[in-house]
């Protein structure tokens, strides 16, 4: 990997009050590819995507994206990004064309309609494209919230928990677009506690546990980190949920309390 | 960077707030059907035992029912602007190379415009009412003048609650003393009937100066130094209001 990294974090640290949330988190993200960022609730993976993002100030450490600078450079960072947050953040009584009418206008882009209307075909939305948003089905929604982050084509994009709250269709949905947007070149930031979710669709997976990472790899990497003896039971080869328990469950074990 | 897109910002998401204004008509319905309420209340049920030295109690009442009509409209202010950040959309809109503070613009001129637009409505059943007025287009100028600036000032207030609170009840709430506050002042009885301390407060309280001032502009009576004082209420408010909301909102976007 020689290319400098599209992310780029280095010993993040942020407390609210005295919960210690991230206690120095090291990561990249290759340029181009879907990064995971795997955790139970609460983990920290929203804090870490809105720090990365210039919603939150970090406490320490350094973040880059795009090869900016989060705090020092933040204008530039929010021109490299985009984010799709954890609730879909459409406008409920605007239509699903002036939904991503006003994201285009708002990054002042020549041409927003022709914008809008080659993104609500690519989604499968031009049948609905002039109903109220507060008519659409959880998966479409979705759509127009993740369509929404690829107005004006930020190289850099946060997924964060995408697929919370949908039906299985509605992942799938989620999941093509997803694969399209990795397929352009873009590089995908994704949080979720849904492993098989990370097990589809990540090139790299970061578990994220008690506010550090503690591994990072392929999913090929990941299951060899689990000895085959510790098969014997199972004939197949472990699930990237296996991998997580144990290491999560590991980690409890040998590193204690008081070690802080 | 920021500020080169400001106008195009606001302007922008001033569209998008207005077109909730005008899909959602209700909130201008709900806003004025208090203050209309109260007004037809006080003129045909109460009024005929208040004395206030003015010929038609209605021209007497309504700078009254205006000021609750602000105060009523921008419960909706903070209603807006509580939906946008707990919707996520909020966010979306900090995380995007825009000026940041176009977002709360947007919010106070939406909440300029449904305000004039209820006042408008509430003038029109005043009228409908018995209503008038002789004053020339210079006094109605310095009402609406008046107006303005009031509704500005109690919408940078509503912008912290919007901001700040945890339920839609709370967002709204902050409005129910501010829509009372005329009740203790000369809007609907002079002050002069009041025992002594309600009286003081009365008659020291910003309400009884502005609607002083508003009722001695229509009725062409001489103003005074009356709305200096009612126009100092007006500018300390919004000052004070917009320093608060704009401390509120660095904290609560870094």
């Amino acid at each position: 990997m020689t290319a400098p990294p599209a992310i780029r974090v280095q010993g993040l640290e942020k407390s609210y009050k005295t919960l210690n949330v991230l206690r120095g988190v090291d990561f990249d993200v290759a340029r181009g590819s879907i990064f995971a960022l795997l955790g139970s609730n609460g983990a920290g993976k929203t804090t870490v995507v809105k720090i990365l993002s210039t919603l939150l100030k970090a406490d320490a450490g350094t973040a880059d994206v795009n090869g900016f600078d989060v705090t020092g450079q933040a204008a530039n960072v929010r021109e490299s990004i985009s984010l799709t947050g954890q609730f879909a953040a459409v406008d409920d009584i605007l239509s699903g064309r002036e939904n991503l009418v006003l994201v285009a206008r708002l990054r002042h882009l020549q041409g927003p309609g022709e914008i809008a209307d080659e993104l609500l075909a690519r989604f499968s939305l031009t049948d609905a494209a002039a109903r109220r948003v507060s008519t659409y089905s959880g998966g479409m929604r979705r759509r127009l919230d993740i369509a929404m982050s690829l107005v004006g084509n930020p190289p850099v994009i946060f997924l964060d928990e995408p697929t919370t709250g949908l039906d299985p269709e509605g992942r799938l949905e989620v999941w093509q677009a997803v694969r399209e947007l990795a397929g352009q070149g873009t590089t995908v930031l994704l949080t979720t506690q849904h492993l098989d979710e990370a097990e589809q669709l990540a090139d790299r997976i970061a578990i994220l546990h008690e506010g550090r990472i503690i591994v990072n790899g392929t999913l090929a990497e990941l299951k060899q980190l689990l000895p085959p003896a510790e098969l014997e039971y199972v004939e197949k080869q472990p699930t990237l949920e296996e991998v997580f328990l144990a290491l999560v469950g590991a980690r409890k074990d040998t590193t204690p309390r008081e070690a802080r | 960077m920021t500020t080169k897109h400001f106008f195009v910002d606001t302007t922008v998401l001033l569209g998008r707030s207005l077109r909730h204004i005008t899909r959602s008509l209700d909130t201008i319905l709900t806003t004025v059907i208090t203050p209309i309420a109260m007004m037809l209340m006080f003129v045909y049920v109460f009024g005929g035992a208040i004395q206030t030295g003015s010929d038609s109690y209605v021209n007497y009442l309504l700078p009254g029912i205006l000021l609750i009509t602000v105060a009523s409209g921008i419960a909706y202010t903070a209603f807006r602007l509580f939906m946008d950040m707990q919707s996520g959309i909020f966010e979306r809109f900090q995380s995007m190379p825009i000026a940041r503070s176009s977002v709360l613009w947007a919010h106070v001129l939406t909440s300029l415009v449904a305000n004039l637009l209820s006042l408008v409505v509430v003038v029109l059943v005043a009228l409908l009412m018995g209503f008038r007025s002789g004053a020339g287009p210079l006094a109605w100028l310095a009402v609406a003048g008046i107006l303005v600036l009031f509704t500005l000032a109690l919408t940078w207030l509503a912008v912290i609650p919007g901001l700040t609170a945890k339920s839609v009840d709370g967002a709204s709430a902050f409005s129910y003393p501010l829509i009372f506050l005329p009740f203790l002042s000369s809007a609907f009885v002079p002050t002069d009937t009041m025992p002594g301390p309600v009286r003081a407060f009365a008659e020291n309280q910003p309400v009884t100066s502005i609607v002083n001032a508003l009722r001695a502009l229509y009725t062409e009576q001489p103003v005074g130094t009356g709305i200096w004082i009612a126009l100092a209420w007006c500018a300390g408010i919004l000052v004070v209001g917009y320093v608060l909301a704009t401390i509120t909102y660095r904290r609560k976007i870094s």
